[in-house]
């Protein structure tokens, strides 16, 4: 057979066919040939053995099937033009099996030469998802050769990969579950030593990325056995593990409603997955930009115009950055590419991110955040289109650094009219969407799963301008002490006499100095009193500001209250008098409060923009003077000038 | 149902150049490029003024017997070119802005994928299926 092939065309170099190969490269060639002749199935081995010299294998098939060959196209060039198909100008069987044999050594890592394919060498390897039904039948070596779904890439793993590389191995391929034992012994020279604490993992799932010298030998040895039991193959490695792992994967299967097994999640896929974007970045909630992104993925060594189509498939809603779900897709995809596995047309149905979140729930985020979330689920073009706005405008936005990932309902409609823009025009609704999200702040965004994370940074964020309201007006008495300190407010006085020094009244808002005088009397007998404690050292030091625009009776009691107890007496002093007069006053120094609070902040707005305007005004001067000496200058010019000319 | 559709870069050289497969292609090609030359004179005549996206949309570059060319441009110099059949049933500009605006937010997509290079030929497939729904069902 083979002298005869090689001796019926001369150009071809002989070649020295095992038994195995050979049976299995009749039947790629048979089915090239059947297919081309519009056969589906590919006629039985023996006819194509049969009249191999007649048959030509027609391009298309071939090509299919030299790109399933998982080598890049300039090798697949080089290979066609060595085994001679490119001089004679067809496939004939001796230029199909020269070109199979030289694949093989493509994939073994050898130089493309024909010098290459006169040494001993595994079957090749082709990526035949669709063709699996056809080709069971054959001989338990085409089985392998052909079926073993191995990824090819072996030296191109890097650290980050490797984990997902093999539990991918686990997981994407179900059809190998009976054939994952063809192990090559030792985790081979050209895989990068792994680190990971899953040694054991490692090791078992490196059998199934034979290494280039051993691949054969455990191709050969299952040869005779493969056909019985699936599990049964003697593996050289840890059977009970590869067994554990196949059973690993028919729950998955099982458990699967989508079709498409390789594109599922699974638990330990996921973890890595979570732990390389907190790598990238720490905050779960939060996105990776593009920029990062790139470059992570680029150590993955695919192609750039891959690596492209793959972002393009991840990012869903196109705005350039990955939030977990997207990264956790993204990444998947890479991993499914490294592993041979082509890539899709469109984002499987498991990798899409309502999917993904949906499927494994953070932890840390709390279960009525994320019941919420996937009520919002549903409609999700909207809030992708807004999501897109909002990252982008919060990214533009140096200070607004946490994004908001899921909108809320509020933030919908605040963010409604931004949706039909042009996105650079969202410029101008930045401002307005980070104050949107302040002021909802206030609401729970239940929404949102980082809602706590977000609620802090906007606090810290709304802070240095305006005081955030405050739903306890308790608490509120901190914030209003500082701002106290700075300013001396003018105004407590008229409203002091509004005061009286009621003790026993329930704990009002007090951004002002009197009111705070009387939240001293009255803080002893209030629940307030551990947060008074507290505060009580600040009153204290407001008191001697408070001075002037406190009330007669405080300023009796003024040298005695250094101490909290001694405002006690004077609180229960007055505490019997004007318990009934101070019941209708809550309400009214709450609205005075509240006035005061806003003027205050007026006030100091206004003192700012002042300091702004005269600095701006002194500049200005300046200039203008400097333009006054200039203009008497060249007037002396002009003067010293004209004489000359009226001579 | 444009016929052809280019996307030119700001120095005038093509991104992104589509034409419906049967006819001569090369005639496509050419008109587009011949219709960079309008596209310039309109921009430098638009001056200084303010670029919304009226102005964006050029309109109809030129007509000839069997085709139309329309021309929009975007505010970093790029410019989509769209070729459509004059004995198609008239399409109203607002079909042919609209189409613009699908172009300009698939360009936008593109753009936002960190792998591309600005400059680079446009490769992405969402792209490419937007502009085939664009583009004339040729039988």
């Amino acid at each position: 057979m083979e002298a005869a092939a090689g001796g019926g065309c001369g150009s071809g170099p002989p070649l020295l066919l095992s038994e195995g190969e050979q049976q299995c490269y009749s039947e790629l060639f048979a089915r090239c040939a059947g297919a081309a002749g519009g056969g589906p199935g590919c006629g039985p081995p023996e006819a194509a053995r049969a009249a191999p010299g007649a048959a030509t294998a027609a391009a298309g098939p071939v090509a299919d099937l030299f790109r399933a060959s998982q080598l890049p196209a300039e090798t697949l060039h080089q290979i066609t033009e060595l085994c001679g198909a490119k001089r004679v100008g067809y496939f004939g069987p001796t230029q199909f099996y020269v070109a199979l044999k030289l694949i093989a050594a493509a994939q073994s890592g050898l130089p493309v030469r024909i010098e290459s394919i006169k040494c001993e060498l595994p079957l090749p390897r082709f990526m035949m998802s669709k063709t699996d039904g056809e080709i069971r039948f054959g001989n338990p070596a085409e089985l392998l050769g052909t079926k073993m779904q191995i990824p090819y890439l072996i030296t191109e793993k890097n650290t980050f990969k490797r984990m997902d590389d093999e539990d991918k191995q686990e997981t994407q391929s179900p059809t190998m579950s009976p054939l994952a034992s063809p192990p090559s012994s030792p985790p081979h020279y050209q895989r990068v030593p792994l680190s990971h604490g899953y040694s054991k993992l490692r090791s078992s799932t490196e059998q199934m990325h034979p290494a280039p010298y051993d691949a054969r030998q455990p191709l050969v040895q299952p040869e005779g056995a493969s056909t019985g039991g699936p599990g049964a193959k003697p593996p050289r490695h840890q059977t009970s593990l590869i067994r554990s792992f196949s059973v690993e994967r028919e729950p998955q299967d099982n458990n699967s409603n989508y079709p498409d097994e390789p594109w599922r999640i699974t638990e330990e896929q996921r973890e890595y997955y979570v732990n390389q974007f907190r790598s990238l970045q720490p905050d779960p909630s939060s996105f990776i930009s593009g920029s990062v992104a790139k470059n992570f993925f680029t150590k993955s060594k695919l192609s750039i115009p891959e690596l492209s189509y793959i972002w393009e498939l991840s990012d869903a809603d196109c705005d350039g950055a990955l939030t977990l779900p997207e990264f956790c897709a993204a990444f998947h995809l890479i991993v499914a590419r490294k592993n041979g596995y082509p890539l899709p047309e469109g984002l499987p149905p498991t990798l899409q991110p309502e999917y993904l979140q949906a499927a494994f729930p953070k932890p840390k985020w709390e279960c009525a955040l994320f019941d919420s979330y996937s009520e919002s689920m549903p409609a999700n073009q909207q809030p992708r289109d807004l999501n897109r706005m909002e990252k982008l405008s919060i990214k533009d936005m140096a200070d607004f650094p946490v994004p908001i990932q899921d909108v809320t309902g509020d933030d919908k409609q605040a963010l409604k009219n931004t949706v039909d823009e042009v996105l650079p025009k969202d410029m101008s609704e930045d401002p307005a969407t980070p104050k949107d999200s302040n002021s909802l702040k206030a609401r729970p965004r239940s929404r949102s799963y980082s809602s706590t994370s977000i609620e802090e940074a906007m606090k810290r964020g709304e802070d240095p301008p305006t005081p955030p309201p405050r739903p306890q007006k308790t608490h509120s008495r901190a914030s209003s002490l500082d701002l106290n300190k700075v300013f001396q407010p003018s105004v407590p006085a008229t409203k002091s006499g509004l005061l009286p020094p009621p003790p026993a009244l329930p704990p009002r808002p007090c951004p002002s100095q009197p009111e705070q005088a009387s939240e001293a009397e009255l803080h002893p007998q209030l629940n307030r009193a551990p947060s008074q404690a507290a505060e009580s050292s600040p009153t204290k030091k407001d008191l001697p500001y408070s001075q002037p625009p406190s009330k007669p009776i405080r300023r009796k009691f003024r040298p005695e209250n250094q101490a909290t107890e001694n405002q006690e007496p004077s609180t229960t002093v007055g505490g019997p008098a004007s318990v009934a007069a101070a019941k209708p006053h809550p309400t009214v120094q709450k609205q005075s409060s509240k006035q005061k609070k806003a003027i205050q902040t007026a006030i100091r707005k206004n003192k700012e923009a002042n300091a702004v305007l005269a600095r701006l005004n002194s500049e200005l001067q300046q200039q203008l003077k400097e333009v006054h000496q200039e203009r008497i200058a060249l007037e002396n010019q002009l003067e010293q000038l004209r004489p000359v000319t009226v001579l | 149902m444009a016929v052809c559709v280019a996307v030119i870069a700001k120095e005038n050289y093509p991104l992104y150049i589509r034409s419906v497969p049967t006819e001569n292609e090369l005639k496509f090609h050419y008109m587009v490029h011949t219709s960079l030359d309008v596209v310039d004179e309109k921009i430098s005549a638009m001056g200084k003024a303010l670029v919304d996206q009226r102005e964006l949309y050029l309109g109809l570059l030129y007509p000839t017997e069997d085709y139309k060319v329309y021309g929009y441009v975007t505010n970093s110099r790029v410019k989509f070119v769209m070729v459509v059949d004059s004995s198609n049933t008239a399409l109203r500009d607002n079909e042919i802005r609209s189409m613009f605006r699908k172009l300009h937010s698939s360009y936008t997509d593109v753009m936002c994928n960190p792998f591309y290079n600005p400059g680079d030929r446009i490769q992405s497939r969402a792209f490419d299926s937007m502009v085939t729904s664009m583009m004339i069902q040729v039988c």
